[in-house]
């Protein structure tokens, strides 16, 4: 017991190079994944995208057209990045377009009630608390009664679509006061408010996926629940927090969209889990878990809204348009899937 | 070898619900030594190991660590006295890389930000503290390494906390000859360092080639645990398969062929379930 010092003299050799010499390492291939630039989250998409209608169009390198573009986007990729981090977990989160309905009607009737006399935070905390509690909700049917995410995030869809349509007896609420308006309609130093919290999130929770303890765990937990438990990883608590920051994100996005339509539409956000999730995948997410990025989902939302604001631009029928972006998603999803074959077949 | 095992179980019971896993098991680990611990599918090795790990709580009996009687109740638990377990076929993250892997669970941070320099360095240090020099960057995901490769990174981190007990579950149960031998002389150097390794395998040349101890479990039973150079092959699978072998193994128990672990309804175990010269 008294040579248990592992040779760390012997180790000293050399730190920085113990590994350089390679022998049965296999290179790195360059695959299709990163040809196509699922690697760098679809950045060169999005260029390619920018690039062809700035040549294409003169309407589209305009202020009042990016300005649109971005508020467009800011609330589908806070959304989206929500999903992103249930996405990573190789989950799923069916309930945010619900929650985004929810959270607008609830942000909506309390400042309508109080007529803007009330405090606007306060109908906006009470929104955001609604959205994690629904995200609690599905957190603890996947992580601690172990129910799929598929089944358990489509109950609480319907849960809370019938909840807000119940609250506002299927109708809508408006008008609303401009303090709460200006949320999503002011701007900052030439810029609109929404696009600067877009980049704000997506920064934090960047950082918070490739730089802090929490994050590494969030891909531990998509790439193998099983052996991120048995080292030490607090899965249910991780699940948890995924589900819960999911909901809390859309509530957001729910209240910015209440907030730019001006009213509380009882079925707003009616399809965006789904946006979401192409944005997600779009932008080199996997569904297995554990790949994927939050500037990706930034980036695959970017996509999403080119393609819908170019197309409008060009004139190109909106019915092709959902066709094409259903077709980016099958291409998306099934370089995913040849990667994820050949990544099978290499680690066995 | 020294006189107090590192590692002593006294009486280890475990059921999962109806079906008694283990029953009464005896077992040791020394400092510097390599321990086989062998039995048939569903013997309960895994099970065992798992209640080391502080993975289940053991139903009854005794853990003595360094002679010290202690209670293992979750995987921190055993960290904090030195025991790591290498799973089979579970112990890493495919979509993380090698340094990631290796402190999983067990981060260094500088504030609130991971500190990747520091375990980039400790892993590399490690590696070569094992003279592994086979991976070609240490921020390659594991899904893209040989079996080989994998265990290594595997064990390697098993190493990295200062641990005394290192305990593999069928480490080379995958590999190929030439990466099972390099394993195997990994898994010597181990023991050689002073740590007490405790090999899980249904390989007896493998045994045999790296053992100094060999324990078998049948049905859940420890039928023996003997010095690998008392005993012999045939005897060795014998006890396995029969749990018992002319005057070594289990005694007054002919066993019911069930190799499933089905202890419900075996005959009464009895009092000298460990005869055997033991240590
Ligand atoms: N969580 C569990 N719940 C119920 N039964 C279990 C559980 N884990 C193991 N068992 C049972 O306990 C017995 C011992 O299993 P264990 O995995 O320990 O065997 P083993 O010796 O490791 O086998 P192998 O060589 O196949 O890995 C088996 O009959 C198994 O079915
Ligand atoms: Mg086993």
């Amino acid at each position: 017991m008294t040579t248990r010092d592992r040779e760390v003299t012997e180790a000293a050799v050399g730190p920085e190079s113990p590994t350089g010499q390679g022998k049965t390492a296999e290179p790195e291939v360059l695959g299709l994944g990163s040809l196509l630039g699922r690697g760098f989250g679809g950045l060169p998409v999005l260029v390619l995208l920018v690039l062809g209608l700035s040549l294409a169009t003169d309407t589209f390198l305009t202020g009042t057209n990016l300005d649109n573009l971005g508020r467009q986007v800011s609330i589908y990729a806070i959304i989206a990045i929500g999903q992103l981090l249930v996405i990573l977990t190789a989950g799923i989160d069916l309930s945010v377009g619900s929650v985004v309905g929810l959270s607008g009607v609830i942000a909506a009737k309390a400042v309508f009630d109080t007529a803007g006399s009330g405090s606007v935070l306060l109908a906006v905390l009470l929104a955001l608390l609604a959205g994690a509690a629904i995200g609690l909700v599905n957190g603890v049917l996947v992580a601690i009664l172990k129910m799929p995410p598929f089944i358990v995030t489509l109950g609480t869809l319907g849960m809370a679509r019938g909840l807000t349509l119940l609250y506002t007896d299927g109708r809508t609420i408006q008008p609303l006061p401009r303090s709460f308006t200006s949320i999503a309609g002011g701007e900052f130093l030439g810029i609109a408010n929404l696009i600067w919290l877009t980049v704000l999130i997506a920064l934090l929770v960047g950082f918070g996926l490739r730089r802090t303890v929490w994050g590494r765990y969030v891909y531990a937990v998509g790439s193998n629940p099983e052996s991120a438990r048995l080292t030490g990883v607090p899965v249910r608590s991780v699940l948890l927090s995924v589900y819960a920051l999911a909901g809390t994100l859309a509530a957001l996005g729910g209240i910015l969209l209440a907030s730019r339509l001006g009213n509380g539409v009882p079925t707003a956000g009616t399809g965006y889990e789904l946006q979401a999730i192409a944005a997600c995948v779009i932008g080199g997410a996997s569904l297995f878990g554990a790949r994927g990025s939050a500037l990706g989902a930034l980036v695959g939302a970017l996509i999403v809204g080119l393609l819908n604001n170019g197309g409008t631009l060009l004139g190109i029928d909106p019915f092709w348009l959902q066709v094409a972006i259903g077709a980016l998603i099958l291409v998306a999803v099934g370089v995913d899937q040849l990667q994820g074959r050949r990544r099978v077949r290499r680690g066995a | 070898m020294s006189a107090t095992p590192l590692l002593e179980l006294r009486g280890i019971d475990k059921s999962f619900g109806p079906v008694q896993v283990l029953r009464d098991v005896d077992f040791s680990v020394n400092p510097g030594e390599v321990t086989a611990l062998v039995g048939d599918n569903g013997a309960g090795k895994s099970t065992l190991v798992k209640c080391v790990a502080g993975i289940y709580s053991a139903d009854g009996g005794e853990v003595l660590f360094d002679g010290r009687p202690v209670h293992i109740h979750n995987p921190r638990d055993a960290a904090a006295l030195g025991i790591e377990v290498v799973y089979q076929d579970l112990a890493l993250c495919d979509n993380l890389d090698i340094v990631q892997n290796m402190f999983l669970g067990r981060e260094k941070r500088s504030g609130l930000v991971l500190d990747e320099p520091t375990m980039e360095q400790m892993a590399a240090e490690t590696l070569a503290g094992l003279s592994v020099r086979t991976v070609k960057s240490l921020r390659q995901h594991v899904s893209s390494l040989s079996g080989g490769q994998r265990q290594t990174v595997a064990i390697a981190k098993a190493v990295l906390w200062n641990s005394r007990i290192v305990i593999l579950d069928e480490p080379t149960a995958a590999l190929g000859v030439a990466q099972t031998a390099q394993v195997l002389e990994l898994v010597r150097r181990l023991a050689d360092n002073g740590l007490a390794v405790v090999l899980i395998s249904h390989n007896m040349n493998d045994v045999f080639a790296v053992s100094d101890q060999i324990a078998m479990l049948y049905l859940g039973q420890m039928v023996a645990q003997l010095r690998t150079s008392d005993v012999t092959h045939a005897q060795v699978v014998e006890l396995i398969t029969a749990g018992r072998s002319g005057g070594l193994g289990l005694t007054g128990e002919t066993g019911n062929g069930n190799g499933n672990g089905n202890g419900k309804q075996d005959s009464p175990p009895t009092e000298t379930t460990s005869a055997g010269a033991d240590r």
